[in-house]
């Protein structure tokens, strides 16, 4: 497993020396404040809190995090310097953990970024800081699973758009099965029951408690699994 | 030093190898020559481990490549086909990466490393250049300088000099053959005069079969006065 951070130092720092890393974090901030304030009501809603910020998250992660994914596999099969990579002294696990956890890392920091939004938070009211950790948790936590599924998608073709569109749709399924509009169209048809065993297979279903300052094992569980096997499917997925 | 057993290779219902086997000692040179889609890069890509052969293998000093890739690896330097690497890095940042991961990590021997792998390719002017920007006989050359970094006992090159002008070709055939004494050096290559100039030994393959392993001189009298190119011609036309 040593041979992970010379991967994830490549790969990190990568994101920096290309415009891809400025351009990610200004669109990323830009769109995420900007939806707090005005589709959010952030500062009408008169709280002090950060939950108009996060929960947008589940839909903004939807089409920006396939975008910092579709090009960890598909840009190495492209140029070619999967055959490199691959040549060096390290396993198809090692390769997935490092460049994973880089994006990862990267996602985290762009997510962490927005602390402006906290001070503001507590400048202006007494927050309680607890659902404010849990939502910034249950926000990097999720980014986690979005990447899983990415790098997966990414892994699967060189093209980068195919990679892209494919990350979305799959991520698009696991954002709808727990948004509530589907979920009410569902329960017209399904038992109760079964709607519920859908929806605890979405991102927003799992997310919600983290935003409410509710840090649940079971979601924690949910993410980090889903996390895992994504990647575990890559490690298949290169090896084939 | 180089021992290959039996390769073969199936894309789908097509067999790229066939039964490929040979061996190679230290000191050795072999060329492997053979027209466009004999099967040379795909027999290279098995024996560093990149391809998972569908039957047969390579040992490398002792090493199975099916059994312990990794082991494999580190004995290998291997200069895939048109030599891919990470364009946004500059050349001394690309070679350290391929340092630590060739487990150079401390600083002051990772730096050593790399500029000997600088010195030995005459890169040491464009080190702190992006590849990207780089022409097309740097790009061949940090290539190089990437494969014989951790100074291998077994050299794997792709076309080496491939798209090289005749000063470059030349440079790099000098540079393969001073280092080629206490190393086993496997190169492809569709140019014949290379063949002659550089190695100790020849193996023809068609259509994914060996048809001619001899040295060079053996290889030239089987047409006596006839031109290398039409030794090769009548050798691998006949197989279709």
């Amino acid at each position: 497993m040593s041979q992970i951070s010379p991967v994830f130092k490549r790969e990190f720092l990568g994101y920096f020396r290309s415009p891809v890393a400025y351009v990610f974090f200004v669109v990323f901030l830009m769109a995420s404040v900007g939806l707090a304030f005005f589709v959010g009501q952030f500062f009408r809603a008169n709280q002090a809190s950060l939950e108009s910020y996060f929960v947008f998250h589940p839909w903004l992660f939807l089409f920006l995090i396939p975008a910092v994914g579709m090009r960890l596999w598909s840009e190495e099969k492209r140029s070619g310097t999967i055959e490199l990579l691959f040549t060096l002294p390290l396993t198809t696990l090692e390769a997935v953990m490092g460049k994973f956890l880089a994006a990862w890392a990267f996602l985290a920091v762009a997510i962490l970024l927005s602390f402006p939004m906290a001070i503001t938070v507590g400048y202006l009211g007494q927050p309680d800081w607890g659902v404010i950790a849990s939502g910034y948790l249950g926000s990097i936590l999720m980014a986690g699973a979005y990447l899983g599924v990415c790098s997966l998608t990414s892994a699967l073709t060189k093209n980068q758009v195919v990679s892209f569109v494919l990350s979305v749709l799959a991520c698009l399924v696991l954002v709808f099965l727990g948004w509530s509009v589907f979920n009410g169209a569902l329960s017209a048809v399904l038992p109760v029951w079964a709607v519920d065993l859908v929806a605890n297979f979405s991102f927003v279903t799992h997310f919600e408690a983290f935003t409410k300052g509710i840090i649940d094992p079971k979601d924690v569980a949910f993410f980090l699994s889903l996390t895992g096997f994504t990647l575990f499917l890559n490690v298949v997925a290169l090896e084939r | 030093m180089i021992e290959v057993k039996g390769l073969v290779k199936h894309y789908g219902s097509k067999r790229a190898v066939d039964n490929v086997s040979f061996s190679v000692n230290r000191g050795d040179i072999l060329g492997f020559l053979g027209p466009n889609g004999a099967g040379k890069s795909t027999t290279m890509k098995m024996l560093t481990g990149f391809l998972r052969p569908t039957a047969g293998t390579a040992l490398v000093n002792g090493h199975d490549v099916t059994r312990d890739p990794v082991a494999v690896k580190r004995q290998l330097g291997y200069l895939p086909e048109s030599a891919p690497a990470y364009g946004e890095m500059t050349v001394e940042e690309f070679l350290a990466f391929i340092a630590e991961t060739r487990g150079y990590r401390a600083r002051p021997e990772k730096l050593s490393r790399v500029n000997r792998a600088l010195d030995l390719t005459q890169l040491q002017s464009v080190r702190t250049q992006t590849i990207e920007t780089l022409s097309k006989g740097y790009k061949q050359r940090v290539g190089f300088a990437q494969a014989l970094l951790h100074d291998p006992a077994v050299l794997v090159l792709d076309e080496p000099t491939d798209g090289l002008d005749p000063n470059q070709k030349n440079e790099v055939r000098t540079l393969i053959k001073t280092m080629a004494a206490e190393k086993a050096v496997v190169l492809s290559t569709h140019i014949l005069e290379e063949v002659e100039a550089l190695c100790t030994r020849v193996i023809i393959i068609s259509q994914g079969k060996v048809v001619v392993d001899e040295t060079p001189e053996a290889l030239r009298a089987r047409q006596p006065g006839a031109r290398l190119d039409a030794i090769f011609r009548s050798l691998t036309q006949s197989e279709r």
